[in-house]
């Protein structure tokens, strides 16, 4: 049944994305990719792979913001997106075929690819954007949290994480269960006030933000120090030569 | 939202199919139409051959069409899993309605029982259908009070007017006909009237400030896209209309299904009968590219919250 879990499970797993570490290398977008084309989900297909037009199937992806004033106070954030594993997904909430479900146990929203008859309602039902439409196998795909990986056994325990967290070179993301308070998610989002998206529309996001800390730039308001150095600070050689080059 | 020709084909011939069986029910009931046999098989066999390629259409654009029984199992939740329930419930009713018609002459007792069923079943497949896009949270061109009426509405309106072509075109017409096509004309108009004025005075429930959590650093841009080439979500969802061109595709939709309809109405009450008979062929053709027209701006005019993240507006 696409209904919901009755019931919150045991665990809720998600994962937490530092906006102030991410430095936009689009790296968990490749690796998932990687991973994933030979998945649960997989194959991740691309249509005009090699040529113009080309398009495919991704579960993340990196955009890049411009924030604030117009010029020197704008600060650039980088903002990798992929499905939030939402408490209310109406993703699935509307599903006719009960091929996308929420796993009871740790809230993880997946699509059985064997039931989807391709409708697309979920991508419509997603606010965020998260699922992309396979053309090539006529189905829909998603992030699936690394399914095939976070139990997966056969890894050492170290390496039970999405690909996407073990891949991400600054530590921007992090995963882990939201329902033990001292998780590293739960930790961060209490320490560094993670936020949802959307908020408004009341899907609740198991996944979280964590905002860029601010700026560390010195006052804008002080002149540049190296432009001035030659004219008025420097002295002896370097000012007889500003006085000679400015003759 | 990209403007899909098979849905459009889909919402518009299935809702004038059931709009039209819904009617002919209630009138055979209460004794408006004659139970002769080739009205029968006129009447319900446009309905159903109108709601039978509108369904059929709505699987083309299915990735796995072979799959489609599935979409009954979840009408728990789902919409689209109810719409295909009542739209397969809607026809064994709608088989015994249309037996006790075309081949007994009989439409009371049993047969009538089973006409109240297929025009419940009838507005309820609509309601279904309008239900899909009116429960969608992101789109707020979708999810407001006006689509199910203006659904429910524009599918009795353009079944009122195949009413009215069959009964002149059979002799059987009676003027409350036309009267009641005139009343659901003006109902539709005022539902889709009403529809524009909200979505284009309503404020938009979120922004890129509230969709990214940005918005309290200052107002947010789009620097860079992650990708240089459309992908499925700006293909789907990204569908842009100009403002200019949707205000010129309105006017045609309220001249098309509203105003030349309602002036060839005036035609069939007062005209001649070949005239009043050309006139009730013209309002259906009128009304069919009106509600098209309608149908596709339904769809283009919509935008979906994900393209925020992509610098759209929502």
């Amino acid at each position: 049944m696409t209904d919901l879990p009755a019931a919150p499970g045991a665990t809720r797993l998600g994962l937490v994305i530092d906006l102030d570490a991410c430095v936009g290398c689009h790296a968990c977008a490749t690796n998932c990719k990687e991973w994933n084309t030979g998945g649960d989900s997989g194959p991740l297909t691309d249509v005009n792979a090699y040529q113009a037009e080309q398009r495919g199937v991704w579960f993340n992806r990196v955009f890049t913001y411009e924030v604030g004033g117009r010029r020197e106070d704008a600060r650039t954030v980088h903002f990798p997106k992929a499905c939030l594993h939402c408490e209310f997904p109406e993703c699935v909430a509307v599903c006719p075929t009960g091929a996308s479900y929420k796993r009871a146990a740790d809230g993880v929203v997946l699509v059985d690819q064997d039931k989807c008859i391709g409708c697309k309602l979920c991508s419509w039902a997603c606010p965020y954007g998260a699922r992309e439409f396979d053309e090539d196998q006529g189905v829909m795909k998603k992030c699936t949290l690394c399914i095939d990986k976070i139990y997966n056994v056969n890894l050492a325990p170290a390496d039970r994480v999405l690909t996407c967290v073990a891949t991400c070179p600054t530590k921007a993301r992090h995963f882990g269960d939201f329902n033990d308070p001292e998780s590293d998610v739960s930790r961060l989002v209490r320490e560094r006030g993670g936020f949802d998206l959307a908020p408004e529309l009341g899907y609740q996001p198991t996944s979280k933000y964590l905002p860029p800390r601010p700026g560390r730039r010195a006052p804008t308001a002080s002149p540049p120090a190296a432009a001035s150095a030659s004219r008025h600070g420097a002295g002896g050689f370097l000012r007889w030569i500003d006085r000679a080059l400015s003759r | 939202m990209y403007p899909a020709y098979s849905v459009i084909f889909f919402t518009t011939a299935s809702g004038a199919g059931y709009g039209l069986l819904a009617l002919v029910s209630v009138f055979a009931i209460g004794g408006g139409l004659p139970p002769t046999t080739w009205l029968g098989l006129a009447a319900i066999g446009t309905a159903a051959a109108l709601i039978g390629a509108g369904l059929t259409s709505s699987t083309l654009h299915l990735g796995r069409p072979e799959r489609a029984l599935g979409a009954f199992s979840q009408w728990r939740s789902s919409w689209l899993a109810r719409e295909g329930v009542a739209a397969v419930a809607t026809f064994p009713p709608v088989g015994l309605f249309g037996i006790g018609w075309v081949f007994f002459n009989d439409v009371g007792g049993f047969f009538a029982w089973m006409a109240a069923a297929s025009a419940l079943l009838a507005l309820l497949t609509v309601t279904c259908t309008a239900m899909i896009y009116a429960s969608l949270k992101p789109i707020r061109q979708w999810r407001n009070g006006f689509v199910l009426p203006s659904y429910l509405a524009l599918a009795l309106y353009s079944g009122s007017l195949l009413l009215v072509l069959l009964t002149r075109l059979f002799g059987v017409y009676r003027p409350a006909f036309a009267l009641l096509a005139a009343v659901l004309l003006g109902v539709g108009w005022g539902i889709k009237w009403g529809y524009w004025r909200h979505i284009d005075a309503a404020p938009a429930r979120s922004s890129l400030a509230s969709a990214t959590g940005l918005g309290r650093f200052g107002q947010a841009r789009l620097l860079e896209a992650p990708h240089t080439e459309a992908n499925f979500l700006m293909r789907e969802m990204g569908y842009e209309i100009a403002r200019a061109h949707a205000r010129k595709l309105r006017v045609i939709a309220h001249v098309a299904l509203f105003l030349a309809p309602l002036i060839l109405l005036g035609i069939v009450v007062a005209g001649a009968p070949l005239l009043a008979l050309s006139a009730a062929l013209l309002a259906v053709l009128s009304a069919a590219v009106g509600v098209g027209v309608e149908r596709w701006l339904f769809f283009a005019e919509a935008r979906h919250a994900c393209m925020l993240y992509y610098g759209r507006a929502s």
